[in-house]
């Protein structure tokens, strides 16, 4: 199951997940598996512990996975921050947008849409809202 | 009128190429069928009964008469001579090949125009009081407001994938000409205590096959907080909103579910937490960026003038037609002298908000000329000519007559909406536009409708309730019975700030006693009505339905 970030195809080089229940237990640089419906805030006093948070994307037209991200980031999560799941290239600018540094999907989802499309998607239009942010004007 | 900035013109271009290209990667198969839909949709694009549909976007219904040209170019060279006006202020087009759809939204870029978030379960195209910036009532021009609205939403990264689609409408008056309480989120400008305008949020209105009047979620948030806060309502939607079943997946749902005050009590705190993230919220507009939006809808220069227009004066009294036009289609303006003209686009037997090529150019002349290059789209289907001197009245309404388009029925029974119904619509479980081309012959009279005052009716042609039939003072709503078209009838129902969701009045009735059952409706109501200032909506809440039920089903 590869790992796709801004430079392409990476294997999966992450420690393993642990889940809500491991998680007062959990050493430094643990990786968490989320469930969609966790309480988040809960979570905020382990954030510095967790060097992983993997959130599932059960389809991709469950758009969860995008608040989930940004509440995680507002909240102050600095980890890394996985969409894991059926995520396809369409969207790989919005979860880059929302906090996720990285997605991983599953080896037949990369054999119908590999390495080059993943590319290209970074080169996708960026919404104007967001390039006038830049600027400074929103 | 707002003009796009270097953003908006290279954004929409990249969104055509970009569709092009996930068209060919559905094709090459790099994406899925169940794959390609969404992004289909959130470009516009439907799969209807006989062809591809393509639904166009007219910004809070405001567009110039450059746009409306183009508009109706498409209708020639793509479609089949014409377009239909929607109730969302969209402009669909029934007849679209797939091959075609590039080279039309390329001929929308040229012109500031686009598809995009008109479907799918994105926020949709935002609309607005279709009298913007020339009502005598307003407090605020809504458009400003709906513009930033839609810049924030275009390809928003954290909602483009929402349980279900998302509607935001905005009104600058105390008169709700935009449906707000039928909309996930109305927003009604208000003024605070202090004088400051703001805005009273409404959340979870909507019609469909469960109709809902929208809730006041916060009383009056101030201007500044506009993006933060829906923002928030957004995000606690798109995480909790209910996706294990279409039906149950609008905004409606969850705020009837969970409660009104636990769903108030979620957002503020996503908006508390917003406002304290470092930098402040990530979405709050700078001033400056929203002042530059205002002044594209700075009012046009007005000319000075006597509000009696003389030479409209001795024009209606050699002409009786105009006379009955200028009463029933103009609203006052906020300039002395000037007036709103409603241009009927629902002529006698004519399918509601069908357009052709020729009057859509009609209509751009006529704005061009004589309304400041400007034209709006009504919920009710109708084109507005915004800000037309009274004095070129009669000449506005010869042009239009000649076209076609001077039926003087605004507002009256005949100014019907309804939606494509079964003639068109995959969804639909029976037809519309008959329905609405047989009532419109039987009520043509002008003295008879206009003796029955204003009265609405609403046809959908299924429990989706895109012909907002809830809502009408009398709704139909058409369904299927074992292979044959029935229709059942609301009554009561009110789309107005005082709005109101119809009663059932009985059993289903077939298409061809509608007609009649309406009529004998009618009959009924005015036997009874204290005066002729007494609307049908107020009889009905004077007297009760009983009267009116057994009217319908007399026969």
């Amino acid at each position: 199951m590869p790992l796709i970030t801004d430079t392409g195809f990476a294997p999966d080089d992450s420690p393993a997940l642990i889940d809500m229940e491991a998680l007062p237990d959990a050493g430094e640089g643990a990786a968490l598996d989320l469930p969609l419906d966790a309480d988040i805030a809960a979570i905020v006093p382990h954030f510095n512990r967790l060097a992983l948070i993997v959130v599932p994307f059960p389809s991709f037209a469950d758009g969860r996975g995008f608040s989930i991200a940004r509440r995680l980031r507002a909240l102050g999560y600095r980890g890394r921050l996985r969409a894991a799941g059926h995520v396809i290239t369409d969207q790989y600018p919005f979860a880059r947008f929302c906090g996720f540094d990285e997605v991983q999907i599953s080896d037949i989802l990369a054999e119908r849409q590999p390495e080059n499309l993943w590319l290209d998607a970074q080169g996708r239009a960026v919404p104007p809202f967001l390039k006038r942010k830049a600027r400074g004007w929103t | 009128m707002y003009r796009y900035d270097e953003f908006d013109h290279d954004y929409v271009r990249a969104r055509v190429s970009e569709f092009r290209d996930q068209t060919r990667r559905r094709i090459d198969g790099a994406l899925t069928e169940d794959e390609y839909k969404p992004l289909r949709l959130m470009n516009g694009l439907y799969l209807q009964l006989h062809a591809y549909m393509l639904r166009v976007a007219i910004p809070y219904g405001t567009l110039n008469s450059r746009q409306m040209r183009t508009l109706a170019m498409i209708a020639e060279r793509w479609d089949e001579g014409y377009g239909h006006f929607t109730t969302r202020q969209n402009i669909q087009y029934n007849w679209t090949k797939l091959t075609d759809v590039g080279d039309i939204l390329d001929a929308l870029a040229d012109v500031e125009m686009h598809a995009i978030q008109t479907s799918g379960n994105t926020i949709r195209n935002v609309t607005a009081d279709h009298f913007a910036g020339a009502a005598a009532d307003e407090i605020e021009d809504p458009r400003p407001t709906a513009e930033l609205i839609r810049q924030w939403s275009t390809a928003h990264p954290e909602f483009a994938f929402l349980p279900r689609k998302f509607k935001i409408a905005v009104t600058g008056s105390p008169n709700d000409r935009a449906v707000t309480k039928a909309h996930d989120i109305g927003l009604r400008m208000v003024l605070s205590d202090a004088g400051a305008p703001g805005y009273e949020v409404i959340v979870g209105g909507g019609l469909g096959r469960t109709p809902m009047i929208g809730k006041v979620i916060r009383d009056f948030l101030p201007k500044a907080d506009l993006l933060p806060y829906l923002e928030a309502i957004l995000r606690v939607y798109n995480l909790h909103g209910r996706r294990d079943n279409k039906y149950k997946a609008r905004i409606k749902i969850l705020v009837h579910e969970t409660g009104i005050d636990d769903m108030r009590a979620q957002v503020e705190a996503e908006f508390e937490r917003q406002m304290r993230e470092e930098g402040g919220p990530l979405v709050a507009p700078d001033p400056e960026h929203v002042a530059r939006i205002a002044a594209y809808f700075t009012p046009p220069a007005f000319a000075a003038l006597p509000d009696r227009s003389e030479g409209l004066e001795s024009a209606m009294a050699h002409d009786a037609a105009l006379k009955t036009w200028v009463e029933n289609n103009t609203s006052e303006h906020r300039a002395p002298g000037h007036a709103i003209v409603t241009v009927a686009i629902k002529g006698t037997g004519e399918a509601p908000g069908d357009a052709t090529t020729a009057q859509m150019r009609v209509l751009a002349d006529m704005g061009e000329k004589y309304s400041h290059d400007e034209l709006r789209i009504s919920h009710e289907q109708n084109v507005i000519l915004p800000h037309v001197r009274k004095d070129d009245l009669p000449a506005v309404f010869s042009a239009l007559r000649k076209a076609g388009l001077a039926t003087a029925n605004a507002g009256l029974i005949t100014d019907i909406i309804a939606c494509p119904g079964l003639d068109y619509c995959a969804l639909a479980t029976a037809r519309s536009i008959p329905v609405a081309q047989d009532l419109s012959r039987r009520f043509a009279a002008p003295d008879r409708a206009k003796a029955i005052g204003n009265f609405t009716i609403k046809i959908s042609g299924c429990i989706n309730a895109c012909g907002h039939h809830h809502v009408g003072h009398v709704g139909i709503l058409g369904l299927e019975k074992s292979g044959i078209e029935n229709y059942q009838i609301t009554l009561g129902g009110d789309h107005t700030e005082t709005m109101a969701v119809g009663e059932r009045a009985g059993p289903g009735i077939s298409a061809e006693e509608v007609g009649p059952a309406i009529e004998r409706l009618v009959d009924a109501y005015l036997d009874r009505r204290e005066g002729e200032n007494e609307r049908f909506i107020d009889t009905y809440r004077r007297v009760g339905a009983d009267p009116f039920k057994e009217a319908l089903y007399a026969a």
